[in-house]
């Protein structure tokens, strides 16, 4: 007897048992089930949410790939182990075994409680509430490490994806029905219960505030600090990265949201595959570049001198808001989520182009933490559905319209 | 006067076991099946008991909240059986064959003299009225209301569906009556639709509006015709007549026979050679699909209609009232090894993840009933806009219907639409959801509400 033979027969005898829903997880994962259509269409399109999902996370590998390296190497170039990189995205000071292993040692754990809990938590509903475990926190569940800073304590991870998982989407009814994107929702938990681990100049880099507590306690060592791109801007300090390094992805920041180069073909590998939706990408950039030219505007028509706190990040180049901070990642991962962004084609113009423009502006004008991207994402998550109510409306007035040409 | 329609929305779902166009006589079919349900919404009350003897065009059951609309029987024999299920439902009627056939004889009808009231009654008398649909609603006309319009669909985009243009050859002068009389009972026009590059018969009718359509499934649909040239408004009525049922009334006008002789395509992977029979209406599809043998059709799923439509039948079933085509596709009930991750060619998908249908657009795929992933909530979004091409929110109206705001169906312009319309979107649908089944009842909660 086969594996196949096997489960199935095990899938017989759970059928309507406690277990059922949580079998069926695992044995979907296996196999693709034998169910048959019966009414409507006979035949189906090859896609299922696993596959769709799947491929979202295969957009995303890069990054968490190239995060591990990047988490040694911001490492041992604050302690000073090594020189900076010179030879472009593929420099042998970048790419070593021993920045791999830092960052590997580091950000699987990480990956491991964001899986572990969240998915603990979906197969718990399940279970309750007796439906099939959905798809939904696959993707989540790698969004989860990619957008905390490397040195976040596990535990707060843990109780950040509860809080997340249970009141950003099994409240609302699980995968498909939440309002805010549940990756966001638990990034936006930590930013606010735990914001000394979530902003200032140590937690970017790896073992950055493990150092600082030495040195509190009397151990004669230099302190390290990574500040990231966007920290040194609101500061009005000289960045010390230069704009190439910005847009490989060799600067501190969370885990996966450096490279923009990655992050890039990430994007495009969505929207080849018809996965993420081009209009978001696409509009939300527009959005970003036009707050950024009009705040370039502001600064070269003299209104805000060089004195203004909003200085450094206002006279920053607009092309340049897109590939320092969250701002690519978020664009390309989080606001693309069809469920919680605008489900209408012309709202989708509308959702992203605010998703930008408004990233840029919560960026500039908020000193504490000079990132936008997911406050903005999240504003505009709870407005989706107004934008598509009145994208609809459209439609709905021009068949009233209709209706009244014919009885005039 | 000929009109063009370009649909770019949609999707031609290419599969193997195409008909050849060889016409050939099925084997006389022994029994005949009426099946109320193929009628949608109506409630049937029997005239004729088990035992009584009828001749083809003899009335067996009528319409019990319509009762001009008569159906009648499709041969001339003897009823056996009537098949009740809960509720002593009915669920067939079954009718023993003669050998020599026998027809009603309804009078050759004076079409060009007939008033419209005449037409109206005398295709109600005849049973020809089932084959006269309406929108609103998707169900037999209401021979009360006089509608806008009427529609034909004279181009079939659907997979493997029977292409209209043979199966109307040499009958035109059936179709021109036809559309003669049911023209009477419209004050607007009747319009009729062909493929932009056909010789469909349909086309050289007089006193139709024609449209030639061109563009991927379902451009042929009646439903996409109506919402390009005049959808329905509330309040409206338009009929629908299937172009191969023009054929049967149109006859029946001629010569006062109700020939229930009807052209149907054997298509699908599973039929060794697809071809083309005459045979009628409520016919054992058993006659047609023998070639292999009953035990070899054990993994096959035979479907009365198309592979997006069309009803499943048992290999003992029998040719539904409505359907031109019968599909022989093999059941899917398998698993497979990590189907849901690894690349996927041999199945179509409109994504690129990781699903390799876009590299071979003309391929013709042998697709099984398998749904390729479990039933989930609605998730992606912008991937029905893609293959529906009505001017209506295709999510937007589904979820209407699932929380039944009937405000909201009806602003979204549930007026318009079949359920048929909905067969591509349920297709592509990544979370399986089914779309016909929520338009469906959306359709009958409406019909019960608001009438």
């Amino acid at each position: 007897m086969n594996l196949k033979t096997r489960l199935h027969i095990l899938k017989r005898k759970l059928r309507g048992s406690k277990m059922a829903p949580a079998f069926g997880a695992l044995h979907t994962f296996l196999f693709l089930p034998d169910e048959t259509t019966h009414n409507g269409t006979h035949i189906k399109v090859a896609d299922d949410l696993k596959r769709t999902m799947n491929t979202v996370i295969l957009a995303m590998i890069p990054c968490l790939i190239f995060g591990m390296f990047n988490a040694g190497y911001q490492h041992n170039l604050a302690v000073g182990d090594i020189q900076a990189v010179t030879s472009g995205f593929f420099s042998a000071e970048f790419w070593t075994l021993d920045n791999f292993f830092i960052g590997f040692w580091k950000i699987i754990p990480l990956v491991i409680v964001s899986y572990g809990v969240g998915l603990g938590i979906e197969f718990l509903f399940a279970i309750i509430k007796k439906h099939e475990v959905e798809e939904g926190y696959l993707v989540t569940g790698m969004l989860v490490p990619l957008i905390v800073p490397v040195d976040i304590p596990l535990w707060m991870l843990a109780v950040a994806v509860i809080f997340g998982v249970v009141i950003g989407k099994e409240v609302f009814g699980g995968t498909g029905m939440n309002i805010l994107n549940p990756a966001l929702t638990i990034r936006a938990f930590l930013f606010f219960a735990y914001p000394t681990w979530m902003s200032g100049d140590k937690v970017w880099v790896e073992g950055a505030v493990e150092r600082t507590r030495e040195i509190a306690a009397g151990a004669n060592l230099d302190a390290i600090s990574g500040e990231t791109i966007l920290g040194s801007l609101a500061q009005g300090k000289e960045v010390a990265f230069s704009t190439w390094d910005m847009f490989l992805g060799f600067i501190p920041g969370s885990v996966g949201e450096t490279s923009a180069l990655l992050i890039l073909l990430g994007g495009l590998f969505l929207i080849f595959t018809k996965i993420g939706s081009w209009r978001i990408m696409l509009s939300s950039a527009v959005g970003a570049i036009v707050m950024g030219l009009i705040f370039n505007q502001i600064v070269d028509a003299g209104v805000i001198t060089e004195s203004s706190k909003f200085y450094g990040l206002m006279s920053t180049p607009f092309w340049e808001h897109l590939i320092i901070g969250g701002f690519a990642f978020g664009t390309v991962f989080m606001a693309t989520d069809p469920v919680t962004a605008s489900q209408t084609n012309k709202g989708k113009w509308i959702y992203g182009f605010l998703v930008g423009f408004i990233s840029i502006l919560i960026r500039v004008f908020n000193p504490a933490y000079p990132e936008g991207v997911m406050l903005a994402i999240l504003l505009m998550n709870v407005f989706a559905p107004t934008i598509d109510h009145y994208v609809v409306q459209g439609n709905v007035k021009k068949r009233m319209k209709r209706l009244k040409v014919k009885t005039a | 006067m000929s009109n063009d329609i370009r649909i770019k929305k949609g999707l031609d779902i290419k599969l193997k076991g195409e008909a050849e166009k060889t016409l050939e006589k099925a084997v006389l079919s022994n029994f005949y099946t009426l099946r109320p349900q193929d009628f949608h919404g109506v409630t049937p009350k029997l005239i004729s008991k088990v035992g009584a003897k009828v001749k083809a065009g003899t009335p067996v059951f009528f319409d019990k909240s319509n009762e001009s609309v008569k159906f009648v029987s499709p041969v001339s024999g003897e009823i056996v059986e009537i098949a009740r299920g809960e509720k002593r439902k009915i669920l067939s009627i079954n009718i023993q064959a003669d050998k020599e056939q026998t027809y009603q004889d309804n009078g050759v009808f004076n079409i060009d003299a007939a008033k419209p009231n005449e037409v109206k009654s005398h295709l109600l008398a005849s049973g020809c009225w089932p084959f006269v649909k309406q929108r609103p609603y998707d169900v037999i006309a209401n021979p009360d209301k006089s509608p806008k319009a009427i529609f034909i669909s004279g181009y079939a985009s659907a997979p493997l569906a029977a292409d209209l243009d043979f199966t109307l050859k040499g009958k035109e002068a059936e179709l021109q009556a036809a559309v003669t009389a049911l023209g009477k009972l419209t004050e607007g026009k009747v319009h009729v639709s062909v493929g932009a590059s056909s010789a469909s018969p349909l086309a050289g009718l007089s006193g139709i509006t024609l449209h030639k359509v061109s563009g991927p499934h379902p451009s042929g649909n009646v439903g996409t015709l109506i919402n390009r040239v005049d959808p329905v408004n509330k309040g409206e009525v338009v009929w629908t007549v299937a172009a191969q049922d023009l054929v049967i009334i149109g006859e029946l006008l001629l010569t006062g026979k109700f020939n229930a002789e009807r052209i149907v395509a054997l298509a699908g992977s599973q039929i060794e050679k697809p071809r083309y029979f005459i045979t009628k209406i409520g016919a054992e599809v058993s006659t047609m699909i023998s070639d292999k043998g009953a035990s070899k059709r054990i993994h096959d799923r035979i479907i009365s209609g198309n592979v997006l439509s069309g009803k499943e039948i048992k290999l003992d079933g029998n040719l539904d009232y409505y359907s031109n085509v019968i599909t022989v596709i093999p059941e899917g009930d398998d698993y497979e090894f990590f189907g849901w991750t690894k690349p996927v060619f041999n199945k179509i998908s409109t994504s690129r993840a990781l699903t390799f249908s876009w590299l071979t657009p003309n391929k013709k795929y042998d697709l099984n009933t398998n749904t390729n992933g479990e039933h989930r909530a609605f998730v992606v979004t912008g991937g029905y806009e893609e293959v529906f091409p009505l001017d209506i929110y295709p999510l937007q109206i589904l979820k209407a219907c699932m929380y039944q705001d009937l405000d909201e169906m009806e602003s979204l312009g549930m007026y318009e639409v079949a359920p048929e319309d909905f067969a591509l979107t349920e297709f592509v649908c990544v979370s399986k959801q089914p779309h016909q089944a929520i338009i469906r009842k959306g359709l009958d909660v409406m019909l019960k509400e608001i009438g």
